[in-house]
C-alpha cells in the first residue's frame, strides 16, 4: 500500500498544481523584489518588474541566479527577511566563495522537513517505524533535513550522525531501526559490515533513503541485495534547502520534484534557453515557498531530465532523472562538493605549479581522492624527513579547505600531461554518469 | 670539512633509477658512493661523483629534480666497532643523525661513511677533536 504524508497535495491534479505554482510564483518575485536588492537590480538589468510576472509561463523572463551570485552576495545578500526571523543556517564546505550559506525561517524549516516527510513515507515510513539517521549533523542539511522530516511523520528518529560504524549497527540491532538515511556508499559498507559481522539477521532494516552522491543502478542492488531492503534516491541542494528537494517513489524511477514548494526548468546550459520536457539539460529551481533564501531560477549546474510520465505509485509531481552529470567541473567526493580551482588554490598558496592532476576513484564503495603534483626544486630535499613534511603540510592544507582528506602524490616534473587548451584536471574513474 | 652530495627526486616506477643512470654512464659521471630512500610514491637518490657540477648540469638537463648539500664523509678502518667511535662522539655531543650510508674503494682496510647531519660545522669539530679522519671534496674525487 502506498503512504502520502500529503495526499491532496501529491497526488493533486495537474491543473491544481499549475494553479498553485502561478499564484505563489507572483507573491515570491514581489517577495524578492522588494527585499533582495541584489536580485531587484538583476531584474532592473533585465528590464523585468513584477508586474511581468503574472504565472508560471512568465518565469523565463526572470535572470538566473549561480553560486557567483551567491558568492558577490555572500553571506546576507540574498535573505530577504529581517536576521531577526531567521532561526537557523545551514552550510556547505568549503571556503568563501565556494561555501553556501542559506538561512531559514521557522516556516522555511517546517517546509523542508514536510518535503522529508513526504520521502520517508514514500518509502514507506509511518509512525510505526524506526528512523535511523547517519547522515552527518551540524551545517550539513543531510542529517537535520532527515531528521526533522522523521519527526514528522511521527517515526522513532534515531539521530546517529556519521561514524562509528560499530555503534551505527549496534544501534541498529539493539533498537530496531528500520529505515535508513545515509549517503549510498556509507550504505554499502553498512552492509559489508552487517554481513562481515554476520549479524544480516539481527537487522530489522527494510528501506533506505540514500543521498547526497551519484550512485549506479548496480550499487543499488549491491545495497539491496547485502542490506536485505529497497533503496531509495533522494536528491536536494543547500542552496533550495536540503535533502527533500526530490525523492524517489515505490516505482524507483526518478524522483519527484516537491512541485508545490520549487518549480523546476530545464535549460540548456550554453545559451541558457529553456528546453522542452524530455530533454536533457540542466536543473534550474525556482523556490516558490521560502521567506529567508527564495533563490529565483538558481541554476545547479545537474544535468538531468524531467518526465511527466504517469507514476504508478500516484503522485502527479515531475520526475527529474538522476543527475547525469555537472555543466562545471565540480565534483562530489564522498557527499562532498569539491572544486578544483579550490585544490589550484591551496598548491600555488603552498608554492607548488598549478599542474595538478584529480584523481577520483571508488574502492570498496568508498570515494577516494588523489592529488597529483610535480615536484618542484624549490619542494626538493635530500631528507625524507624534510619532503615527507612538506607533503603532510599540503594534505593538511587541502583537509582544511575541502573537509576531506587527499592522498598527496609527488610525481617527476613534466609527467602530468599538459593539453593544448582546456587542461584535463579531473580523472574519475567512478563512471557514476 | 665536508663532500658534495647530489639527491635525485624519482618516482616509485619500473626503470626510473636505470633512465637516470644511463643519462649518467652515458656522460661517463663515476660515482663514487649511491644510497636510496624509499617512501610509498617516491624514492630519493643521493649519489657522490666525481664531477659533481657537470653531473647536476646533466641531471637538471634531462629533466630531473635535484639539488646539492654537503654531506660529512668519514673514513673508518674496516674492522669491527670502528663505526662506533663516530657515532658516539656525535651522540655525545647531541648531534642528531639524519641519514648515512657506507661504501668502499679500492682502498684496502678502509671503508666510508656518509654522514648527514643537522650541523655539519659542528660535527666536523667534534670529530677533528677525536681524532677521526674525514674526506674533503678533493680526496674524494681522487679516490
Amino acid at each position: 500500500m502506498e503512504h502520502y504524508y500529503q495526499p491532496e497535495i501529491e497526488c493533486a491534479s495537474r491543473e491544481q498544481i499549475i494553479a498553485l505554482q502561478n499564484e505563489r510564483l507572483v507573491k515570491q518575485v514581489r517577495h524578492v523584489y522588494d527585499n533582495v536588492e541584489y536580485y531587484r537590480k538583476k531584474m532592473e538589468e533585465k528590464g523585468v518588474t513584477p508586474d511581468d510576472i503574472k504565472s508560471i509561463d512568465d518565469l523565463h523572463k526572470l535572470p538566473f541566479l549561480t553560486k557567483d551570485d551567491l558568492r558577490d552576495a555572500y553571506p546576507y545578500g540574498l535573505v530577504a527577511v529581517p536576521l531577526s526571523d531567521c532561526v537557523r543556517i545551514q552550510s556547505t564546505s568549503g571556503t568563501t566563495g565556494r561555501r553556501v550559506v542559506a538561512f531559514y525561517t521557522q516556516h522555511d524549516i517546517d517546509l523542508w522537513d514536510e518535503c522529508c516527510a513526504r520521502a520517508i513515507m514514500a518509502v514507506g515510513g509511518t509512525k510505526d517505524d524506526v528512523v535511523h539517521v547517519c547522515y552527518g549533523y551540524g551545517l550539513f542539511t543531510g542529517g537535520p533535513g532527515l531528521n526533522g522530516g522523521s519527526h514528522k511523520v511521527g517515526s522513532l528518529t534515531l539521530p546517529m550522525s556519521s561514524g562509528n560504524t560499530d555503534r551505527q549497527i549496534q544501534f541498529m540491532t539493539d533498537l530496531g531501526s528500520t529505515i535508513l538515511c545515509c549517503t549510498p556508499s556509507y550504505a554499502a559498507y553498512l552492509g559489508e559490515s552487517i554481513n562481515e559481522r554476520g549479524l544480516k539477521d539481527q537487522i530489522k532494516l527494510k528501506a533506505g533513503i540514500f543521498g547526497a552522491e551519484a550512485w549506479t543502478e548496480e550499487m543499488r542492488r549491491d545495497i539491496e541485495k547485502s542490506l536485505g531492503i529497497k533503496a531509495y534516491d533522494i536528491y536536494g541542494l543547500t542552496e533550495i534547502s536540503g535533502p527533500g528537494v526530490s525523492f524517489e517513489c515505490s516505482e524507483q524511477t526518478g524522483m519527484h520534484i516537491n512541485e508545490d514548494h520549487f518549480i523546476a526548468e530545464i535549460i540548456d546550459p550554453n545559451t541558457g534557453e529553456v528546453l522542452p520536457e524530455g530533454e536533457k539539460g540542466e536543473l534550474v529551481f525556482t523556490s516558490i515557498t521560502k521567506e529567508a533564501f527564495p533563490l529565483l531560477r538558481y541554476r545547479t549546474r545537474d544535468i538531468c531530465v524531467l518526465t511527466r510520465k504517469k507514476c504508478s505509485c500516484g503522485r502527479t509531481h515531475v520526475k527529474m532523472s538522476k543527475p547525469m552529470g555537472r555543466s562545471d567541473d565540480m565534483l562530489i567526493v564522498k557527499g562532498v562538493n569539491v572544486f578544483p580551482s579550490q585544490i589550484e588554490t591551496v598548491l600555488l598558496n603552498k608554492g607548488y605549479a598549478a599542474n595538478y592532476q584529480i584523481m577520483v576513484d571508488r574502492v570498496n564503495n568508498s570515494d577516494t581522492l588523489e592529488v597529483q603534483v610535480e615536484m618542484t626544486p624549490e619542494m626538493f630535499s635530500d631528507s625524507v624527513t624534510e619532503v615527507a613534511a612538506k607533503e603532510k603540510e599540503l594534505v593538511n592544507a587541502l583537509k582544511a579547505m575541502l573537509g576531506i582528506y587527499a592522498k598527496v602524490k609527488l610525481v617527476a616534473p613534466k609527467t602530468i600531461t599538459r593539453s593544448e587548451g582546456k587542461a584535463v584536471r579531473i580523472i574519475d574513474n567512478r563512471h557514476l554518469y | 670539512m665536508t663532500v658534495k652530495q647530489i639527491s635525485v627526486f624519482l618516482e616509485n616506477k619500473p626503470g626510473c633509477l636505470a633512465e637516470l643512470i644511463e643519462i649518467l654512464s652515458k656522460n661517463n659521471i663515476d660515482m663514487r658512493a649511491m644510497s636510496i630512500a624509499e617512501m610509498q610514491d617516491f624514492g630519493i637518490l643521493r649519489i657522490i661523483v666525481k664531477d659533481t657540477y657537470n653531473a647536476v648540469r646533466i641531471i637538471k638537463d634531462a629533466g630531473f629534480v635535484t639539488s646539492v648539500n654537503e654531506v660529512l664523509a668519514v673514513a673508518i678502518p674496516d674492522q669491527p666497532g670502528a663505526l662506533l667511535q663516530t657515532l658516539t662522539a656525535l651522540g655525545e655531543a647531541n648531534i642528531n643523525l639524519e641519514y648515512s650510508y657506507a661504501f668502499t674503494t679500492a682502498k684496502k682496510d678502509m671503508a666510508y661513511t656518509v654522514l648527514r647531519v643537522t650541523d655539519n660545522e659542528k660535527a666536523s669539530k667534534i670529530l677533528g677533536q677525536k681524532g677521526i679522519r674525514m674526506l674533503g671534496q678533493e680526496e674524494m674525487e681522487q679516490l
